[in-house]
């Protein structure tokens, strides 16, 4: 167990290094010159020079990749080009607001997913079943922006149940705030209801026919209580690593989410910084959730490590 | 219906009115709905067991077994249900129960245990949490039912309860888990016990160890026990009472030595036939496989469903099904033709192990010896079936020669320094139990697996260790037979490209069909896919397979062992046939040591990495023989019910401390000696070696079961069979 950390955790630098370059190339590719983005399509040719030299733009792109690791690695990331404040502060702040949102959603995921997928798993076949299976599939079929967009019309604009911004007024109660999150959080949990609730299905479907649960059915227990006891348990550990990657999807839908409902996280500031060519923001951001990408990962295996006894504790007697 | 009321009364004997104590099936019929509409998986069961008696229910696969015991628990598939009959236990009705009493009553009085006992626990719960679970169900405090399970777990004979408890089903041996499942069935005084294929998969010494703790415990629950089998000899030790079911029918119904010794139904008959005995050998007895299969469940059967496949059938038995008849006292059988079996008795072993005698059955030497000159192949004659050390005199040496193998997992030895040889057209026979290294040893030998020091030379040259780094000329030479071939063949083609490929491949110069063919593959199947086929036909396509080329060596790891005894037997001959008439060599796994003396020219014994006496098939069987190959042969053979059969766990690898790896476990161990030095390998006859420190004259030999101090007491023995 030990053994496993230790060596996941030393493959996370690699990672992050090969990770590294692709950022680091996809940020130069991005056409447009930098300097005459930030000064305007009037300023003269002199004062762009000047500020590509000022930005270190006109150095090799190894001298610059190189300098902007040692930079990134040593916590000095840098202005924002746009914005001219420091991007570790920038980029930190809005992870945190971003966490808070994914945090919400993926609350509400779970247990959402996991009664669904025991529903249809318990009922498989029967019309319960059919009903979350389609549904879940329907609803993971449509981008989370054009549910994000559907909930925003019919709760915010027309019930007026929620507010449309998620960023809630400073100073607002928490519960307040949660009220503001809700609608985005809603959305992102559509999107990924479906695909988790699938897994749980499935391994519910297992655990429920499995000669054990049979087993334990014939010794006189009844249906509900194999299933709390032991079918919950067996198809909740297989299920963990469909979380783990329903979780990066999850990340990934912050993007659209976030500038839909102007929600100021690491999602938008991606965006806005791309669109911009903010290159600091930017590359930073997309480091960030590199490191928050491999961390999730990580998390998803380490629990199901740590909920599998068969894997935790490795082969017994033979 | 007079015991209607007492429907809820779950608990206690037959109260009173009209109830028979025990278990009673009347006319009990299951279907399940399939697309086809209703298919009739039971047909109409009766039987009675009595309080204290064991059943046995045989049949081949796909004839009903399984369903019946679902339909004892009423515990059938969704798609099931009982269509009429009745289940009666102790007077209570099952099939009338209210749900809740039904819960109730499977709490109190039924106990199931399941072939496959691994899979029978929460693989992610501790086995005490698991025990202690049905205590709380019956009302016990949490402390208290604690408190029981250590208890529960010393009755099953399980060393170190504390421990266990704490365990997860993983962290068990096959025997263990299977001794937490019967403990599982033990938490209440059950009045019926269904035991279904309760030992498949497990050792013969774990076995062996596995029931005659049902054995003890069956009189002391004293409930009807049902035990459902494909294995005959176990059903012949184990049980009172045996119904054979065919096409979901009983066929025939009665005494256990009278069905098994003096079968009236011709499927009986025929389903001894096919069972080989230990110590019959493929020279002296070709086996008799049942031609065809039992009617799918739902097919149209008119007459006798057994007819098609009859030799005796005739016109009344096409057109009317045959009703019971008495054929003795308590003895049922549905034939037409009862009297046309011939009434003699069947030679087989099943009810009457103690004929096994030395020198009766076991003996391979002089039925061997008339057939030395049969074999087709010139190059191969069968020498070492007559005796003569193979690679002493068949020019060129042996096919292959295995010297100083050894193979580990991690830090565990496998295969621990191994010497082999087998000889050009030789069947080399490796037993053991699980864990002691025949598997990793044949993976070697075919290159797959891990790689480790020794040599393997196939016809004198070294072979690589690894399958990748030998030339493709001795790749084809090696092939290999697997124990599943739903693993072993690709899903998504058919026969007929599987076999084109393999001859494509090999090198082969025939056709797929001309393969097939030899493999006994009906011409239609070879355009199925392997899912459409049977498990004794899809083993025929691998074993086709294999080959397609001109295969020097062929291993085959435990390929019958997943097969019903008909279809063993219709494999068994047609890797005999095939051996006899290519020439080609065997090396080949099994647990059974029955299949292995049918099949083996020269047998192996491994324990612990280690092989612990190799000889002719006949002498290693018959003895003197290793203790531990005498406690093999008595766990195959050994009646049910005789002191002294459970010798506990074993202890740990100890790998690399001295003496004799299996001292630990030997009846006949010499403190001292065996447990601090390294046995001397000593010749016994020709060609037989043993390691062992016993003496000759000290060795155990031909009685089985005398080495494990349980030897058959003849007054005992359920035999009747007159010689």
């Amino acid at each position: 167990m030990r053994r496993f950390l230790l060596r996941r955790l030393a493959a996370i630098p690699l990672t992050l290094l090969a990770v590294s370059v692709l950022i680091f190339t996809a940020t130069e590719l991005i056409p447009g010159d930098v300097a005459r983005t930030i000064l305007g399509r009037e300023a003269g040719d002199a004062a762009v020079a000047r500020l590509r030299a000022e930005l270190g733009l006109d150095r090799p792109i190894m001298t610059r990749y190189f300098g902007w690791l040692r930079g990134f690695v040593t916590g000095q990331w840098g202005d924002s080009t746009l914005l001219r404040v420091p991007v570790r502060d920038l980029v930190l702040t809005r992870l945190g607001d971003s966490l808070i949102l994914g945090a919400l959603a993926f609350a509400l995921l779970v247990p959402v997913a996991l009664t669904l997928g025991l529903v249809a798993g318990v009922n498989h076949d029967r019309p319960a079943d059919r009903i979350i299976s389609v549904a879940g599939l329907t609803l993971g079929a449509i981008p989370e922006f054009v549910t994000g967009v559907i909930l925003l019309v019919v709760f915010a604009v027309r019930l007026r149940w929620f507010p449309a911004s998620a960023q809630a007024p400073d100073g607002a109660s928490p519960l307040t705030r949660l009220g503001h999150l809700l609608l985005p959080a809603l959305s992102l949990v559509l999107l990924c209801t479906g695909y988790v609730a699938r897994h749980v299905r499935a391994s519910t479907v297992n655990a429920v026919e499995s000669p054990y649960a049979q087993a334990i059915e014939l010794r006189g227990f009844t249906r509900g209580q194999v299933v709390r006891r032991h079918v919950l348990r067996n198809s909740t550990i297989p299920a963990t690593s469909a979380l783990g990657v329903q979780l990066q999807f999850l990340l990934g839908g912050l993007v659209a989410v976030e500038l839909l409902y102007n929600y100021p996280g690491v999602g938008a500031l991606l965006l806005r910084s791309a669109v911009e060519k903010d290159l600091p923001t930017l590359q930073a951001t997309a480091m960030v959730l590199g490191v928050l990408y491999m961390l999730i990962v990580l998390a998803a295996d380490l629990a199901y490590r740590l909920l599998d006894p068969r894997v935790r504790l490795g082969a017994g007697a033979s | 219906m007079t015991t209607a009321g007492n429907g809820g009364g779950v608990e206690g004997p037959a109260a009173g009115n009209g109830g028979t104590a025990g278990l009673s099936v009347e006319g009990l019929s299951v279907a399940y709905r399939t697309g086809r509409g209703a298919a009739t998986a039971v047909d109409g069961v009766s039987f009675h067991v009595a309080p204290g008696e064991t059943y046995g229910i045989v049949g081949e696969s796909g004839c009903g077994k399984t369903t019946l015991s679902r339909a004892l628990g009423r515990h059938l598939p969704r798609n099931g249900a009982v269509t009429g009959g009745r289940v009666r236990v102790d007077g209570v009705e099952v099939l009338d129960l209210a749900p809740a009493d039904l819960r109730s009553w499977r709490a109190a009085s039924l106990a199931v245990v399941h072939q496959d006992a691994g899979g029978s626990l929460d693989p992610t719960m501790r086995v005490g949490a698991q025990l202690a679970e049905i205590f709380r169900l019956r009302g016990l405090s949490r402390a208290a039912a604690r408190a029981e399970v250590p208890r529960l777990l010393a009755r099953v004979r399980l060393p170190d309860p504390v421990s266990i408890a704490r365990r997860y089903p993983h962290q068990l041996s096959g025997g263990q888990q299977q001794r937490v499942v019967i403990a599982a069935a033990l938490t209440a005084r059950p009045r019926l016990l269904v035991l279904d294929e309760p030992t498949t998969g497990l050792d013969a010494t774990v076995e062996r160890e596995i029931l005659d703790l049902i054995w003890g415990l069956r009189s002391e629950i004293g409930a009807a026990v049902v035990l459902i089998s494909h294995d005959l000899g176990l059903v012949g030790r184990l049980c009172d009472r045996v119904g054979v079911l065919y096409a979901g029918r009983m066929a025939e119904e009665g005494p256990a030595r009278d069905v098994l010794t003096r079968p009236r139904h011709p499927y009986t008959a025929a389903l001894l036939a096919a069972v080989p005995r230990l110590g019959e050998s493929r020279h002296a007895r070709a086996l008799t496989a049942i031609p065809g299969h039992p009617p799918v469940p739902g097919e149209q059967v008119t007459g006798c469903p057994f007819a098609p496949r009859c030799a005796f059938a005739d016109d009344l038995c096409a057109e009317s099904a045959p009703l019971p008849e008495a054929a003795g006292a308590e003895h049922e059988v549905r034939c037409h033709h009862v009297d046309r079996l011939p009434d003699r008795p069947v030679p087989v072993d099943v009810a009457a192990p103690s004929r096994t005698g030395p020198g009766t059955p076991v003996d391979v030497a002089a039925p061997s010896l008339a057939e030395a000159g049969t074999p087709v192949d010139v190059a191969a004659p069968s020498l070492a079936e007559a005796g003569t050390p193979p690679g002493e005199a068949v020019p060129g040496g042996p096919l292959l020669e295995v010297r100083g193998l050894t193979r580990r997992y991690g830090r565990t030895t496998v295969v621990d320094d191994v010497d082999l040889t087998i000889g050009h057209g030789e069947v080399l026979g490796l037993v053991g139990e699980s864990g002691s290294g025949k598997t990793t040893l044949a993976r070697a030998v075919t290159g797959l697996g891990t790689r480790g020091p020794g040599t393997i030379r196939l016809d004198g040259q070294v072979l690589p260790a690894g399958v990748g780094r030998r030339d493709a000329r001795a790749r084809r030479r090696v092939q290999m037979v697997f124990q599943s071939p739903d693993a072993s063949l690709n899903p998504s083609h058919t026969v007929r490209a599987i076999l084109a490929r393999a001859l494509r491949s090999l090198r082969g110069s025939s056709s797929p069909q001309e393969l097939g063919a030899r493999a006994g593959l009906a011409a239609h199947l070879l355009d199925s896919r392997p899912g459409r086929l049977s498990g004794g036909q899809k083993q025929r396509v691998a074993i086709a397979r294999a080959f397609a080329g001109d295969p020097g060596l062929v291993v085959c790891d435990e390929p019958v062992s997943a097969l019903d005894v008909s279809v063993q037997a219709g494999v068994l001959r047609l890797l005999a046939d095939r051996q006899r008439t290519s020439g080609t060599s065997y090396l080949f796994i099994s647990h059974d040591l029955a299949v292995v003396g049918y099949l083996a020219d020269r047998v192996a014994v491994m324990y612990r990495g280690q092989i612990v006496e190799e000889g002719p098939a006949g002498q290693v069987l018959h003895g003197p023989h290793h203790p531990y190959t005498a406690s093999l042969v008595a766990a195959s053979l050994a009646r049910l019910g005789e002191p002294g059969g459970d010798p506990g766990t074993v202890p740990p690898g100890r790998s690399g401390a001295t003496g004799c790896r299996f001292a630990a476990r030997c009846p006949q161990r010499i403190d001292g000696l065996c447990d601090t030095e390294d046995p001397p390998v000593r010749t016994e006859g020709s060609g037989h070696t043993i390691r062992c420190h016993l003496g000759t004259g000290d060795l155990p030999r031909g009685t089985p079961g005398a080495a494990t101090g349980a030897a058959p007491d003849p007054a005992k023995q359920k035999e009747d069979s007159p010689a």
